[in-house]
């Protein structure tokens, strides 16, 4: 690892997503404001003020006729190796210390200054400029897995952390190993929901998950890797234009610099 | 103005003056012992509202049957907990009446037998943020954590926090940690909240 700063863990979960699978749909974004709870916003518009700790970017070649493509990138919460979001925490109320390196996040704590927002190259953070509205009758589906949050505090993609803790659960129940789960008996609600299955999830140390090759493939890459954050959700895309996006430039300043993998 | 300004100070200076044989111990072991009864006994009754189940529910008879806490207080399958258990478990015995107690009779005619589910109190009820997995802890005794209802024959009061609304028998957090610090157990926060 380039700094020393990043915590290691025995489990590490990390999303790897087929960029050139993604077709765009979105059904990751509404998987994920179903099992988190959030709340469909007033005005959808406003896009400075919209909650989504799932949300599909479109990135373009920028060539025209024949030759213009397109990709679309999800982007979750990074759970940074070594995450500028946690020691700009004046409160803990984010860290990165559990099995498994899951950011957490907790919202009793937040005190809403968004130093963390200011602080995450990725914009995966999010602040409730309001409290959640629930319309009629929608208040009866909401998930028992996520706390409400109320007005004046950040939140984040957490990999669907209850899911983790039920899959341990689970694990217990059958008379299996909590700490090392099977490939697959954690899914957050993205991954599972994805009709083309351009996200897959694992523990990115374990020779056994599929994710484990994933990540380190070839095609392999993940976003702003020269900022040294050391992100757990990596990108896989055969086309190199995708491929550079993805640095965006961040070291030299010119489009597909040299990528270094850790 | 300047001398009536002068005769009202030195009038209030006298009767400060009179007043010193106010102060003392006496007075401020009154003063002591009021502050204390307000904050253990006044303050603690007014933010703390009792309640009673709504059925008297006696765990002893039904330990003394020989039944233990998980022949109702059951795992699913998926390694959840269920918690209190509900009307399809009570009436595989009491479907009917089948003791000469009331609080059973309460229960078949107006709950059972109209097909409605008891709204127990549960003590020990978390926060919406807390996530705690009972078969984390199956090592552990009920009673370690849970009033050791077992050899009561009538359920405990439930006391309410007027403000919060939670149970005041509820596991605090520091009780929690303490617990996992002891025990070499991670504080992460993500080990418990959601």
């Amino acid at each position: 690892m380039a700094h020393g700063a990043t915590k290691e863990f025995k489990v590490t979960w990390g999303m790897v997503i087929d960029l050139d699978k993604c077709t765009g749909c979105g059904a990751c974004m509404t998987a994920c404001q179903v099992e988190n709870n959030i709340a469909p916003m007033v005005d959808a518009s406003n896009k400075m003020r919209t909650l989504s700790w799932m949300l599909v970017f479109e990135l373009s070649n920028k060539k025209s006729g024949a030759e213009a493509e397109v990709a679309y990138l999800p982007r979750p919460c990074m759970q940074c190796g070594n995450p500028a979001c946690v020691p700009v925490c004046p409160v803990i109320a984010t860290e990165k210390n559990e099995e498994g390196g899951i950011v957490s996040q907790v919202y009793p704590r937040c005190i809403g200054c968004r130093y963390c927002m200011a602080a995450c190259p990725y914009h995966a953070r999010y602040f409730n400029w309001e409290d959640p509205i629930f319309p009629k009758g929608m208040e009866k589906a909401l998930s028992p897995s996520t706390s409400a949050r109320p007005r004046g505090v950040v939140e984040k993609c957490n990999f669907c952390h209850t899911r983790f803790m039920q899959a341990k659960d689970k694990a217990r129940q059958d008379g299996g190993n909590p700490e090392g789960l099977a490939d697959g008996a954690y899914m957050p609600a993205c991954a599972e929901i994805c009709p083309t299955g351009a996200i897959s999830f694992g523990d990115v140390k374990n020779k056994e998950h599929k994710v484990f090759d994933l990540a380190q493939g070839k095609d392999a890459f993940r976003l702003l890797e020269k900022l040294g954050l050391n992100p757990q959700v990596y990108y896989v895309s055969k086309r190199e234009w995708v491929r550079k996006l993805g640095d965006n430039y961040a070291a030299t300043g010119k489009p597909g610099a040299a990528k270094k993998h850790s | 103005m300047d001398q009536k300004l002068q005769e009202l100070w030195g009038e209030v200076m006298e009767e400060k003056k009179q007043c010193k044989g106010c102060g003392g111990a006496l007075p401020f072991l009154i003063g002591f012992v009021a502050a204390v009864i307000a904050g253990w006994v006044l303050f603690p009754n007014l933010l703390y509202s009792k309640k009673v189940q709504p059925v008297r529910f006696s765990h002893k008879v039904h330990q003394e049957q020989g039944m233990e806490c998980a022949s109702c207080h059951v795992f699913r399958d998926d390694g959840s907990y269920a918690g209190l258990p509900n009307n399809d478990k009570c009436m595989e015995c009491h479907a009917d009446v089948v003791g000469s107690d009331p609080a059973e009779k309460i229960y078949v005619e107006q709950y059972a037998q109209k097909g409605k589910e008891v709204p127990w109190l549960i003590y020990q009820n978390q926060p919406d943020n807390v996530f705690f997995s009972h078969k984390a802890h199956e090592s552990f005794e009920c009673k370690e954590c849970h009033l050791e209802v077992g050899k009561m024959d009538t359920p405990p009061v439930y006391y309410e926090n007027r403000l919060s609304g939670y149970s005041k028998q509820t596991m605090k957090m520091w009780q929690c940690e303490r617990c996992h610090a002891e025990n070499g157990v991670s504080n992460a926060c993500h080990v418990c909240h959601k």
